[in-house]
């Protein structure tokens, strides 16, 4: 990718800022579509139909709300620490979108081929941690306060989970470089790491247990680490009013909703790369190809951005010490024993 | 000046700038967060010094951990933003001598030697070379670590929860 932008504009700064800002063409339109897919199917589950004025079925209403939001007054609490109020929706931003550099969206477009795709992504997640921080601490409010420290204090829980879950697929891929990891499992649904990878039969039927489990197990991470339902107590409305985005008005605000919707779309990137193939076609040769990678890509992304929406509006809200239990003395020992099982086996 | 050029100079920036604002900050909460531009600084650097494993530890280790444990042990201080911090000057004179000498030693031993530049070798893998090493060379240091690690964390678990017992 960035060869070719190379050859088009020399070898010089511009190449990088045009290379930093592609997943934005991604990023921007994808929100604006999660918007109203959250809004829609949330009021189909639930019998209504949400907005039908603008737009067909109300097709433009995120566009209207982004009008909205524009014009809207950017307030800020005259009690706030200014400075750290203003940075910290950028911080929080850019920690979820620097992940999308790594993230690889057909066999020939990842923002950095770098070989520690994973592991970057895993560190780069706690710029956004310390932006949540920051959001809570600078609003000089209680709410804003312990919303914040929810969200620090389940995102570094589940972040252990997280690594664990994608430990195991690393494993059988042999590969921390996402791109290498969707090679991997080129060929098919059937060489997918989830159903035990491209192995010999007898491999597969065993691992497959296991890469089940840590699969179910990343997604539950994923969706605590993007504190959504049932994991949003950071934002429990009941309790906490918005939690950390209580002060937040405008633009701020908006960007915030963004992040947290590049983080939804993230964080079904990874589980989507690491285990249900990356942008593999599911039927082996039939419909592969750079184009068509990038379509399985999204689309596989966008069934689970659903599927994340659909437990948002079944779910109910797990307390903080459910949350911990959950997370620590259940998903935890659960990984230990895939790791040891998925290792033993693959010695053997 | 060159795209590297560049980029050196931008983390350089970047760290000494938020080294700076920790220093001078009389702001406690200001300063826990500007370690975050210092840490993040640093990391850009071990990246152009092709440390790419080292660079993603140093914001894994840094930023996600010990940053947090420090903004979680700063904002539960009580009374946080009346924490006077002292940056008085007392024994003036004694202090000027030690840094004038280190800083003239630093000075004198950037001049005075002959640094060898040699082309940047292309990127390589280190993270599979560092396994391998742990993992055979320096298999007994990795141990030790990990079983004083393992210590240190039966310890903290030890002291925090003895208080349900009393």
């Amino acid at each position: 990718m960035y060869e070719l932008l190379q050859n088009l504009l020399g070898d010089s700064l511009l190449v990088y800022v045009i290379g930093a800002a592609l997943p934005l063409l991604f990023v921007l339109p994808f929100a604006v579509v999660a918007v109203l897919l959250e809004m829609k199917v949330s009021a189909h589950m639930q019998d209504r139909v949400a907005y039908m004025y603008t737009g067909w079925h109300g097709v433009l209403q995120p566009v209207a709300d982004i009008l909205k939001l524009l014009q809207k007054e950017d307030t800020i609490p005259a009690a706030a620490d200014k400075f750290l109020f203003r940075v910290a929706p950028f911080l929080v931003f850019m920690g979820g979108y620097a992940g999308f550099a790594a993230l690889p969206f057909s066999s020939a477009y990842i923002g950095t081929n770098i070989d520690l795709g994973v592991f970057y992504l895993l560190a780069i997640s706690s710029l956004s941690v310390i932006g949540l921080m920051m959001a809570g601490w600078a609003s000089n409010n209680k709410w804003s306060l312990f919303g914040s420290m929810r969200s620090v204090g389940q995102i570094i829980s589940y972040e252990i989970p997280a690594a664990l879950s994608i430990l195991v697929a690393v494993m059988i891929a042999g590969s921390l470089n996402l791109q290498e990891v969707s090679k991997f499992q080129d060929g098919g649904l059937q060489n997918w790491i989830v159903f035990g990878g491209p192995l010999p039969l007898l491999q597969k039927i065993l691992l497959f247990p296991f890469t089940l489990t840590a699969f179910f197990i990343l997604f539950i991470a994923g969706i605590a680490e993007v504190n959504r339902t049932p994991f949003d107590l950071p934002e429990a409305e009941s309790e906490l009013v918005q939690g950390y985005n209580t002060e937040y008005s405008g633009m701020k605000f908006a960007i915030f909703y963004l992040a947290e919707f590049a983080n939804m779309f993230l964080v079904s990137g990874i589980v989507v790369s690491l285990y249900l193939g990356g942008w593999t076609s599911p039927l082996g040769d039939v419909m592969s190809g750079p184009i068509w990678g990038f379509f399985w890509f999204v689309a596989k992304g966008m069934f689970f951005v659903f599927l994340q929406v659909w437990i948002r509006w079944t779910l109910p809200r797990l307390r903080v010490d459910q949350l911990m239990y959950t997370s620590w003395k259940v998903l935890t020992p659960f990984l230990f024993l895939c790791i040891f099982a998925v290792g033993l086996i693959l010695v053997l | 000046m060159d795209l590297f050029t560049i980029i050196f100079y931008s983390f350089a920036v970047i760290t000494l700038g938020g080294g700076a604002v920790v220093v001078f900050s009389r702001n406690i909460v200001h300063s826990a967060f500007a370690l975050l531009f210092a840490f993040f600084g640093v990391a850009g650097l071990y990246v152009l010094l092709m440390a790419d494993f080292l660079a993603i530890t140093q914001l894994m280790i840094y930023v996600g951990g010990i940053l947090v444990l420090i903004l979680f042990g700063v904002m539960l201080t009580s009374q946080v933003l009346d924490v006077q911090i002292k940056t008085g000057t007392i024994q003036t004179f004694p202090a000027v001598l030690a840094v004038s000498a280190l800083a003239g030693t630093l000075v004198g031993i950037f001049w005075s030697t002959d640094w060898k530049t040699t082309a940047a070798p292309p990127m390589e893998v280190t993270a599979a070379k560092i396994g391998e090493m742990l993992l055979t060379s320096y298999l007994l240091p990795f141990e030790i670590a990990s079983v004083v690690l393992l210590a240190a964390l039966i310890g903290a678990a030890m002291i925090a929860r003895r208080e349900k017992n009393a």
